[in-house]
């Protein structure tokens, strides 16, 4: 049947900017509601197309660590509010803390005190969000490989975003050294576990860790990173004035339109000077000679999972409502709306369209 | 194809040039393999071809280093780059990418070849190097041999034309270690590619190379030459030289003497097994009536094990002066673990039905083992076949899923790690993990309180193992066999009865490692139970009175060195395939029954 998705391959995947796309979409959504019952089924949504189309490979372990990042968040926001407190008014004494007394000067903050049902209700459901947002992110960087993002940057950054994929990729590695060093401590007698041995094995995986990036500096070196096309004085100094006349441009345009009454000039600066810089970008490609070996192509199935992240987002945004923002005075259980619950599932259309990664190996 | 001419090369800071008027031409389309012993500037020569030293590393050259006619002296390493590739010691180091099909074509996007031609020559790479299966894997999950080979396509996709690899081999297991070199010796006869390699394991190249390139010592001018005539004088050489230098070695009575070289003084050395036993008649015959080999010697009857007498090899008995007394005045030291009277009855490491997962895999399976005290096991297999993780698991580093351990009647995992390295110590694969201090000296008195010792006895394990090197030194400065030595000496300061080491020779020149063999028997000797896991089969051959086989985590093959070895193609010593079917593994072993 040739409309089941195909197997992945590299001829066939999926550009790693539709899935940034859909996955933005979908934290889009997310910020727009406080409404747990939406946010879990978005959460749900992400969790689904994860499990669906997630490979084997490191990057996409992600989903896990960013799912324990958003519980920590939703956590850090209660224990915050249950400390300091919450201008929302409330009824339902759950419990009272004891307040430390401050001074003055610092009237305005609290420590300690009453806490009310209400208050916590709400810190959940803004919790919630910002751990639903997170969780979208993730499923993009479990999705999408790093590295083939470089691949669709313009030639004059190349440079910069390689440099940004080697700090990604050396965080792990970063990471699996000191697991290693720690448990290497038993072998000298000394526990594996505790405050003390990350900090004793900090100086000699950082050293490691310098080495092997003065190693891939020279063998980066050595296979011919950095080579230049020679480009003619005139061009070099256009591609300067452009850059940095458009970056200008672009500041200028930014005051302008945030300042209020300057709305006049903002918006043609802020255009000029972003054509400018994008002219200034491309000229300075010239200067770069390499060239990309199998780029993901954006093809139809990119389309529709691109797609579907932007009509999520544009959806819950056209349905606003009451029902997104569940109030927490007088309490209430929050309803799942049918019309917003249904404009989050064309977030599933990914889990059926993107290709299939090939069977894990036992 | 690349001509070195009085190339000097002095680093910022160091008293002494690396490299001291090196005069060296390797012609197009010839495997020139560079030997030597440790520190003599291998490396160094060999990144000042592909410009790395001096632009990258600093330092001053002195001289002229041309590749395909560019000066290196006026092109940086970049501009070389299609014209020579270069691999160093750890392929890890050299990706720049995450999977195998983009690492391919990485130098090639860096030239700016065009996207069809990218294509056809990574799909050609795939197929000469057999990496067509991997080419969507992740390089995080290769095995040692398939990085190796993913490293080396990965400086091939530009064509260049001159490939140096610095010690391709030396990590690899013997089975791996033959798939790169069959690459190798394809791109050299195949393509007409030159390629320059150091490698310190002769046995397994020196029979495919062109010529070789000796650097005799530190500052000796280079030796270049047909193989065997360097090999018949160089310092370093691999065993199946050896047997023929021994004097039962007869060469006016080997068949196939050609007139030329039975008029010379010196006959020239056989490289391959197969020479060696065509002129290897007489050598047996003389051996066929001697007494079987029993070294290295069967293990002591010691019944219990003793409390560790700390090894002092004879030269630095001599080093330490005319009280010389190190190794008596330790023995008294009341601070000596006393044999405790349960343990008389029990071997010194037991393992039964050992399981270990790591994740879903089953890193181990069913795995026995028994070491009783002096006596020397080697464990053997592919990369990944489970040998490191079967010795983390003796010393508790790794938790057995089913099975049990026990050392000394411990389970490793369960006991507290002050108390295990009082009855096992593991010199794990990278010496480096062990040491965290920045001086020799501050890392010994470290090892006397976590150990418990006596302040000042790890100092005089170092002082015997390394006996120049001095408190101040940076465990980093130190060489790969000191580093390795220092390491040895922080777990002997525990007096372990139970010694492991992982793949100890990586890296190591027949110098260090000979020095290594004497320590570990006379460690032996004394009563300690070794266990060594090696891809090196000279070293197994050396060493072991057993051999342990794994492969897929499981034991395939347990039994004395003799039996196992001799049997198996890969694991054979090349002075066993020479001498086949006698029992001799090693040219000491001959030498004695001579």
């Amino acid at each position: 049947m040739s409309l089941r998705a195909p197997e992945a391959r590299r001829s066939n995947a999926l550009h790693a900017g539709a899935w940034w796309l859909w996955a933005l979409g979908l934290a889009v959504a997310a910020s727009r509601t406080t409404n747990p019952l939406l946010l879990a089924l978005l959460v749900a949504v992400s969790a689904y197309v994860v499990a669906a189309r997630r490979t084997d490979a490191p990057w996409a372990r992600a989903y896990g660590a960013f799912l324990k990042l958003g519980l920590a968040v939703l956590l850090l926001r209660l224990v915050f509010s249950v400390l300091l407190g919450s201008p929302i008014p409330g009824d339902h004494l759950l419990l009272t803390l004891p307040e430390a007394p401050l001074p003055d000067w610092v009237r305005g903050i609290r420590i300690g005190g009453r806490v009310t049902a209400e208050q916590v209700v709400f810190a959940l459901y803004d919790g919630a969000r910002l751990a639903a947002l997170l969780i979208c992110v993730g499923a993009a960087n479990a999705l999408a490989n790093p590295a083939r993002l470089l691949k669709s940057l313009p030639g004059a950054l190349y440079e910069a975003g390689v440099a940004v994929v080697v700090a990604m990729t050396f965080a792990p590695t970063l990471v699996a050294d000191v697991a290693r060093l720690r448990t290497a401590r038993r072998l000298r007698g000394r526990a594996a576990g505790g405050v003390a041995s990350v900090l004793q094995v900090g100086l000699p995986v950082l050293e490691g860790a310098l080495e092997r990036s003065v190693a891939v500096a020279a063998s980066m070196d050595a296979r011919g990173f950095g080579r230049t096309a020679p480009v003619a004085a005139a061009l070099r100094r256009a591609t300067a004035v452009l850059t940095l006349g458009g970056l200008f441009g672009v500041c200028v345009g930014a005051y302008g339109l945030l300042a209020g009454d300057g709305a006049g000039y903002g918006v043609p600066c802020a255009a000029a000077g972003t054509a400018a810089a994008l002219a200034g970008l491309r000229l300075g490609g010239r200067r770069s000679v390499r060239t990309r070996y199998r780029p993901d192509r954006w093809g139809a199935r990119a389309w529709l999972v691109a797609g579907s992240g932007v009509l999520v987002a544009a959806l819950v945004i056209a349905l606003d409502g009451p029902a997104l923002h569940p109030g927490v005075v007088p309490l209430a259980a929050p309803e799942l709306p049918l019309w917003p619950a249904l404009a989050v599932l064309p977030g599933l259309l990914p889990a059926f369209v993107a290709p299939v990664p090939k069977e894990a190996r036992p | 194809m690349i001509r070195f001419e009085d190339v000097s090369v002095v680093y910022d800071g160091a008293d002494a040039p690396a490299l001291r008027g090196v005069d060296l031409t390797v012609p197009e389309g010839e495997l020139v393999l560079l030997a030597g012993p440790s520190g003599v500037g291998k490396s160094t020569l060999l990144n000042a071809v592909c410009g790395l030293v001096p632009h990258f590393t600093g330092g001053t050259l002195a001289g002229r280093v041309t590749v395909a006619g560019r000066d290196t002296r006026s092109h940086k390493p970049r501009e070389l780059a299609d014209v020579v590739g270069t691999v160093g010691q750890d392929p890890s180091a050299h990706f720049v990418t995450d999977t195998v099909e983009d690492e391919l074509a990485y130098g090639m996007e860096s030239l700016g070849l065009a996207p069809a031609v990218m294509r056809r020559r990574v799909e050609e790479t795939l197929d000469l190097l057999g990496l067509a299966e991997l080419r969507d894997r992740p390089l995080a999950t290769l095995s040692g041999g398939q990085r190796q080979r993913v490293a080396i396509g990965s400086v091939l996709t530009p064509h260049p034309r001159a490939l140096v690899l610095d010690e391709p081999t030396s990590a690899l297991d013997p089975a791996a270690a033959e798939e790169v070199l069959a690459v190798l010796q394809r791109l050299v006869h195949d393509l007409g590619t030159t390629v320059l390699m150091a490698e310190h394991r002769l046995e397994r190249v020196v029979q495919y190379a062109d010529q070789v390139a000796l650097l005799p010592a530190p500052g000796a001018p280079v030796l270049l030459g047909p193989p065997a005539e360097v090999m018949a004088v160089s310092p370093v050489f691999p065993p199946v030289v050896g047997l023929s230098r021994l004097p039962g070695w007869d060469p006016r009575t080997a068949p196939g003497d050609t007139a030329a070289a039975a008029g010379r003084a010196r006959r020239l050395p056989p490289l391959t097994v197969r020479d060696a036993r065509r002129q290897a008649g007489p050598l047996r015959a003389r051996l066929a009536g001697a007494p079987a080999p029993v070294v290295p010697p069967r293990p002591l009857p010691i019944p219990a094990p003793v409390p560790v007498p700390v090894p002092v090899p004879r030269t630095a008995v001599a080093a330490a002066g005319p009280g010389g007394g190190l190794l008596a005045r330790l023995r008294r030291r009341p601070g000596a673990v006393p044999p405790s009277p349960a343990a008389a009855d029990r071997p010194l490491l037991a393992v039964e039905r050992l399981a270990v997962r790591r994740g879903r895999v089953e890193a181990l399976r069913g795995v026995d083992l028994a070491v009783g005290p002096g006596e020397t096991v080697a464990l053997m297999g592919r990369n990944g076949a489970g040998k490191s993780t079967l010795l983390g698991a003796l010393v508790g580093m790794v938790e057995p899923a089913a099975g049990a351990v026990r050392v000394h009647g411990l389970a490793p995992h369960r006991t507290a790690p002050k108390e295990m390295v009082r009855h096992a110590g593991l010199v794990p694969q990278e010496p480096r993990d062990l040491l965290y201090a920045d001086t020799v000296g501050a890392e010994c008195r470290a090892a006397d309180a976590d150990a418990g010792a006596a302040p000042g006895s790890c100092r005089e394990l170092v002082s015997a193992l390394l006996p120049d090197v001095a408190d101040a030194t940076h465990p980093r400065d130190l060489s790969e066999g000191q580093r390795l030595a220092l390491a040895l000496a922080l777990v002997l300061t525990a007096r372990p009865p139970l010694l492991l080491l992982d793949e100890p020779t990586r890296g190591l020149d027949y110098a260090a490692k000979a020095r290594l063999v004497d320590v570990l028997r006379r460690l032996a000797a004394e009563g300690h139970g070794i266990v060594l896991a090696t891809h090196d089969v000279e070293l197994a051959a050396e060493l072991a009175h057993r051999v342990v086989i794994l492969a897929d985590g499981e034991v395939v093959a347990d039994g004395p060195t003799a039996e196992v070895v001799v049997s198996s193609p890969s694991f054979a010593p090349q002075v066993a395939k020479v001498l086949a079917p006698q029992p001799w593994l090693t040219v000491a072993q001959v030498e004695a029954a001579l």
